[in-house]
């Protein structure tokens, strides 16, 4: 398990805007362990997907890595910027699965095309052996009656379908680490648990490292080992999955964990978080999720706070942490979030009978 | 008194040249106090391409009743925006009837009534980037509404109710001058519902509102739909594929599978006590935010083959106990009583 194919160390990524630097990650720490899923969950603008980017070498052309390394296998991706550098690294090492299935395939060819050009690419095979390897793919991510779908295009594939079908190019590869950008955002509840456990099979067959990255804490449960929280362009809180969810100690990490529908109750209003997460455009002083946050102190609007660990595997970026802190009362929603979780699972036995061990 | 008399005079004039509101609400006396506001009387809807009709909602027979929010859960493709579509007029149905406050609204209506429903019924819609008007400012296109039924007297009146709704949504009146792009995904919506409130209708048509926004927005945005709904006696049509959003919002909650209404309760009912399989497979999608009881859910696949329904014995949606309606055929149905009787003897 403490074997790291990845490792981040203080990433900084800027991008030029109108002649001006905006910085987007603000030094990053994190390690990515070989075999685990782990969950960056955050907001829109937090930074998680120009993160995950970075390991690709797909930023923007205007944006560029200020400082930091990103060692995968000991090699540091970092200094790339070259097309004919990433080569053997991108799409082969690591893939990627992006949120919109539609618009990451080609409306103008086949299904059976896209997949076996990516065999032909990597794998040297000839057309008729890619394809040939294509419906075993297609197989393997569940797409019923595979070869006579191979010649369909795009369109005549449902959302489900389409995103396994990104899911199929991506195994092609037999990649190390899998990037799953929002890849069940705009699919429905039902088709979302059966992609994600899909991506989860077959991690236990391929046996890579998934990274996956959402905005909704309610599905990380499902397949995260671990779980890295973003906001403003850091990580302010990571642990395993029971840390984050059972002890989380981070107020963004209470705010998006109360803000859950699921977790309601009728004829109460729901808790959300005020305002918007932070625009990078002006320097942020202190800690970024101070102005929204309820239990914020004076220092949290001047010095940013630094990472303090909570236990072996679970750090947060929050002055409350600190020794000379004031202790706080976390906010009821969390104080009962396990009676309310227990209550939801027992709900769940009792709808699901028999299919609930 | 001749003051007086004038005065009676104009009121009375007034009276007679204010026509009543041809859907203005007469109460019927009706069984219990049941009083829907729409009622959709089988009703069939479908695409034309050339002579051949795709066929989308079958049969559709729903109630919606005055004051509630009633939840339409289903997949893409199972009808539920048609259903919806319909009900505001974008989509022609084919077969039975809509009515309104007891008044027909679905096919050839008068220029009056339609006019009339357009204020009466409003849509909030899923993308709040493709529904608002790019090159109007906000404060066009909060008013259009209000100069559009000219519900104001006069330019300050009108802008003071303005800056008053956005207040209300959580927006600042300086707001206003600014444009739709200026703003992210979770105001934007917000403007959309602003849009639709200020002309203070009767029903609300919620096309998946929250689909496209970030869980922390999502929240927001549904406490504003069941604020503005408790406080205009509003009745909602809140349309959603995912079953734990819908079962916070909303009363009642018809869960729609393949254009058929399957299933029908209350929104505490259903979770109590859902029968139909598919449902069923809605249930265990939803994410549960608890490590260990992920890991030991098993997600229920809904496949329509299961139900094996022979062609003299076909499904119908029955009343299966009072206010609870299922889709099923004969057998099934004896099936459901059994679970039922069950479930209530275990109780007792």
């Amino acid at each position: 398990m403490k074997d790291k194919v990845l490792e981040v160390k203080n990433l900084s990524v800027g991008f030029l805007s109108h002649g001006r630097k905006v910085n987007v990650i603000r030094n990053v720490s994190l390690d990515v362990y070989r075999g685990e899923t782990l969950a960056i969950v955050g907001e829109s603008g937090s930074g998680k997907t120009v993160f995950t980017k970075t390991f690709l070498g797909m930023l923007d052309a205007n944006g560029y890595i200020s400082s930091g390394e990103i060692l995968f296998n000991g090699e540091n991706l970092a200094p790339k910027t070259k097309h004919r550098e990433w080569k053997g690294i991108r799409g082969k090492k690591i893939a990627t699965i992006f949120q919109d299935p539609m618009t990451s395939l080609n409306p103008l060819l086949t299904i059976g095309y896209q997949i076996a050009e990516v065999l032909k690419l990597h794998h040297g095979l000839t057309m008729k052996e890619a394809k040939e390897e294509a419906v075993t793919l297609l197989e393997k991510v569940k797409i019923p009656d595979p070869r006579a779908r191979l010649d369909d295009y795009p369109f005549q594939y449902s959302g489900g379908m389409r995103q396994r079908v990104v899911i199929a190019i991506a195994l092609a590869c037999r990649p190390e680490i899998l990037i799953c950008d929002e890849p069940t955002t705009a699919l429905d509840v039902t088709v979302q648990s059966q992609i994600l456990e899909l991506i989860k099979e077959l991690q236990k067959e391929y046996k890579w490292t998934t990274i996956f990255i959402t905005h909704d804490l309610g599905v990380v449960a499902n397949v995260a080992d671990r779980i890295a929280v973003m906001y403003g362009g850091q990580v302010v809180e990571y642990g395993t999955a029971e840390d984050i969810f059972y002890r989380p100690q981070h107020p963004y990490t209470w705010a998006l964990l109360s803000s859950l529908p699921q977790l309601g109750t009728k004829n109460e209003p729901l808790t959300y978080i005020k305002g918007n997460p932070p625009s990078f455009v002006d320097e942020i002083i202190g800690d970024a999720f101070a102005i929204r946050n309820d239990y914020a102190m004076r220092i949290d609007h001047v010095q940013d706070p630094p990472m303090f660990k909570v236990s072996e595997t679970h750090y947060a970026k929050t002055w409350l942490l600190d020794p000379r802190a004031p202790k706080v009362e976390k906010p009821i929603i969390i104080q009962n979030l396990r009676e309310r979780m227990k209550k939801a699972a027992e709900e769940l036995k009792r709808e699901l009978g028999d299919n609930y061990e | 008194m001749n003051k007086l008399d004038h005065q009676l005079n104009t009121l009375e004039k007034e009276v007679k040249t204010k026509k009543p509101g041809l859907l203005s609400h007469v109460p019927k006396p009706r069984e219990g106090g049941y009083d829907p506001v729409v009622e959709f009387k089988n009703v069939q809807i479908g695409y034309k391409r050339g002579n051949v009709e795709r066929v989308i909602v079958r049969d559709l027979n729903l109630d919606i009743i005055r004051g509630e929010i009633f939840g339409l859960v289903g997949e893409s493709g199972s009808g539920k925006t048609t259903v919806g579509r319909a009900l505001i007029r974008v989509v022609p149905i084919s077969k039975g009837e809509v009515l309104y406050n007891g008044v027909r609204i679905s096919g050839k209506i008068s220029r009056a009534l339609s006019r009339e429903l357009k204020q009466k019924m409003q849509m909030i819609f899923q993308d709040p980037s493709a529904s608002l008007n790019d090159r109007a400012n906000v404060d066009y296109i909060v008013s259009e509404g209000l100069r559009a039924f000219h519900m104001y007297k006069n330019e300050e009146d009108r802008l003071e109710t303005v800056e008053e709704m956005m207040r209300r949504v959580g927006l600042r009146p300086e707001h206003l001058k600014r444009y739709p792009h200026e703003f992210s995904g979770g105001q934007r919506q917000r403007i959309g519902i602003a849009r639709s409130m200020i002309i203070r209708p009767e029903f609300i048509v919620a096309d998946e509102p929250i689909s496209a926004l970030d869980v922390s927005i999502r929240a927001q945005v549904l406490n504003l739909i069941k604020e503005f709904q408790k406080e205009l006696n509003m009745t909602v049509l809140f349309i959603a594929h995912d079953l734990s959003v819908v079962k916070y919002i909303s009363d009642r909650i018809g869960v729609i599978y393949n254009g058929n209404i399957v299933e029908l309760t209350s929104a505490e009912r259903l979770f109590e006590m859902p029968l139909h399989p598919y449902t069923k497979s809605l249930l265990s999608a939803v994410p549960i935010p608890d490590p260990r009881v992920e890991s030991k859910k098993k997600i229920v696949v809904y496949h329509p083959q299961m139900h094996q329904y022979t062609s003299d014995d076909m499904p119908a949606l029955y009343e299966i106990e009072p206010g609870h309606f299922v889709r099923a055929n004969q057998k099934e149905l004896k099936e459901y009583k059994e679970v039922i009787k069950k479930a209530q003897g275990g109780k007792a």
